[in-house]
């Protein structure tokens, strides 16, 4: 299942980029994107804004599990960091908060990294399992007392919305939206060359034979860092821009049901594909609120559900079901 | 010195229900080379399933037996229906059902018993036994059912041919499978009698943590650091883990770092022990030929 998976997985996403057709549907969404804060209502643009920031965080997961094999279960902790940073620079430094989420990806890329170095050691199974006491144990950590005068303990931090610079016309709302849809423009288009140079082709490489990998000269443990930092970078400043957007951080909202609906997004969506991350986050942004109308309880019991039919029915995720709907297309077109 | 006696004697009552559940997990390892992150759900449902019935009016020990049998046949089911297909998958494929699994059996017990918290009964007398000032009944009763426990395992492993199947299978599926040993059967059988452990696990935690539908995830995690401590292939050893972690967490909670940072204690367990001794201190070192 993943061999398949994992061999058609990146030529396929590369390919789609080059199609013209695709690129132009890129800019046909993009324009959309740059048209819609302006004739939805303010909700709305929350929404979609929260969107585009799971999904900086979900491409920051698939860069890891995706592409490089190695499973995390608590990357909520890299978002919780991230948004922690960027409220506290801003709330207790009275930093820019155009400065906090450049910061917040710093410190992320750090702690990634150095989370990295004891994962060398873990492989699979053992990684989930670190990673997953990782996300159970956060909340602890930031209500610990030691460090209250920064985080405010239970009660978390409180943030003002930033308005627009420049005296633009735009409302509050309609700025972060512009924020969070420039860094996600930027933060894709990143790792689109990432995942599409040497670098990705090592990291892709390890994950499907780490030995061979290493026999062909890949540095195992310098790529397998590296691609925790940068997933974590991702996920810290997609953390940030929530911190920002939210207005408001507190431990109980870092609970471990961020990390794991994390990993439905990147099933959802599709491993290892980076499109796939908006369909996740689309998902991960929508279905809850659908399924919170049948039963309080139904969300979660609604992703199991999903999760477990995506594994058995549809492994490539959602992205891989449209690239085989559009490969038919457009082999239907050329035919005759 | 009473204090300390006391904090000691807690940690093991503690310590006995973190080894059950480990237990549980080295079972599930032993036989399928899985660690079930929906373990401690699966604990919970059966401690459900307990005390609806106890609330029906059955007796303690006859809704406990009944509890660990149903719990059996709902491991092997279990197995059976969603484990089988993701048998040769990859890890992360695995991983990812298991985490739904957790998922919805922690949201269908909340939606069938509710959120509140809920008093469990403990099937031990209130008053201290032999009139010792250090460790109460219930928390002597956990610490003796779980060497009960252990016990039973030893022998059913060691010395019938049932035990010694189950190990052939999980040691070489195929060369089990061409002595005539059912391995599908063999990993039924494992997971039910994974998911029978925590079923025991559950009720013995039940009285002392009282009963939620997110009463297990702490222990779990706990759990998971005791298994790795003592070596996730070891039983003997995912006891001892147990044993030590409880004690360890009740004396660190008390005199060195407070009771909120208590799940930090397993997570730095669980790091080190994968970092500087990954195999445990029982476990077999594996080495893989290339």
């Amino acid at each position: 299942m993943m061999q398949t998976r994992s061999l058609q997985a990146v030529p396929a996403a590369k390919n789609m980029f080059r199609w013209n057709d695709a690129r132009l549907l890129s800019a046909g969404l993009l324009a959309l994107a740059c048209v819609l804060p302006f004739v939805l209502s303010n909700y709305r643009i929350f929404q979609l804004n929260m969107v585009f920031i799971t999904t900086m965080a979900l491409v920051g997961l698939n860069l890891l599990t995706g592409f490089n094999g190695q499973i995390s279960l608590g990357h909520g902790a890299f978002y919780a960091m991230g948004a922690y940073t960027t409220a506290i620079l801003v709330d207790r430094f009275d930093c820019p908060y155009i400065l906090a989420l450049p910061c917040s990806g710093a410190v992320c890329l750090v702690f990634g990294w150095l989370f990295g170095l004891p994962a060398l050691r873990l492989e699979g199974l053992y990684l989930a399992l670190a990673t997953f006491a990782l996300g159970v144990c956060l909340p602890q950590i930031l209500k610990y007392k030691g460090i209250e005068d920064w985080t405010h303990g239970v009660q978390g931090i409180t943030l003002l919305k930033p308005e627009a610079p420049f005296h633009l016309p735009l409302s509050a709302d309609q700025w972060l939206y512009f924020l969070s849809l420039g860094v996600l423009v930027l933060l894709l288009w990143i790792a689109r060359n990432i995942v599409t140079s040497h670098t990705g082709r090592a990291i892709v490489a390890i994950r499907d034979n780490p030995l061979a990998a290493a026999a062909m000269g890949i540095d195992l443990a310098r790529y397998k860092t590296t691609a925790f930092g940068i997933s974590a970078l991702y996920t810290g400043i997609a953390g940030g821009l929530s911190a920002l957007t939210v207005q408001f951080v507190a431990p109980d909202s870092f609970n471990i049901l961020v990390s794991a609906g994390f990993l439905v997004g990147i099933v959802v969506g599709g491993l290892a594909s980076l499109s796939g991350a908006f369909y996740g986050a689309l998902f991960l942004q929508f279905v809850p609120n659908v399924a919170d109308r049948i039963s309080k309880a139904a969300p979660w019991a609604i992703y199991g559900v999903v999760l477990i039919g995506f594994v058995y029915l549809m492994p490539e995720g959602v992205a891989g079901f449209i690239r085989r709907w559009w490969v038919s297309v457009t082999a239907t077109r050329t035919k005759p | 010195m009473e204090q300390f006696l006391h904090q000691v004697a807690a940690g093991l009552a503690t310590g006995g229900v973190y080894a059950s559940l480990a237990l549980a997990l080295v079972m599930i390892y032993q036989t399928t080379h899985h660690v079930n992150f929906a373990q401690g759900e699966l604990a919970m449902c059966s401690t459900y399933l307990a005390w609806s019935l106890v609330n029906a009016g059955v007796p303690y020990w006859a809704a406990f037996i009944l509890t660990v049998a149903i719990s059996f046949a709902v491991g092997m089911g279990i197995e059976r229906v969603l484990i089988r297909r993701v048998e040769r998958a990859p890890v992360l494929t695995v991983v990812i059902v298991f985490i739904a699994m957790q998922f919805i059996l922690n949201s269908l017990a909340g939606a069938v018993f509710g959120y509140t918290i809920q008093l469990f009964p403990s099937p031990f007398p209130e008053e201290p036994p032999f009139g010792n000032p250090y460790i109460n009944s219930h928390e002597l009763g956990v610490v003796v059912v779980t060497m009960v426990t252990v016990g039973l395992l030893w022998a059913f492993f060691r010395f019938t041919s049932l035990g010694l199947a189950l190990r052939g299978a999980a040691a070489n599926s195929e060369s089990a499978a061409l002595c005539g040993i059912r391995v599908g059967s063999m990993l039924m059988l494992g997971w039910g009698l994974a998911a029978a452990i925590g079923a025991v696990a559950g009720m013995l935690v039940a009285p002392i943590v009282f009963l939620d539908p997110n009463m297990m995830s702490g222990i779990l995690i706990y759990a998971f650091a005791a298994a790795l401590l003592g070596g996730i292939d070891s039983p003997v050893g995912a006891v001892i883990g147990g044993f030590l972690l409880g004690v360890l967490e009740n004396l660190a909670g008390a005199y060195v770092i407070g009771t909120e940072l208590k799940l930090t204690v397993a997570l730095i367990t669980i790091v080190a022990v994968l970092v500087v001794r990954p195999s445990g201190l029982l476990g077999r070192v594996l080495v893989t030929r290339v």
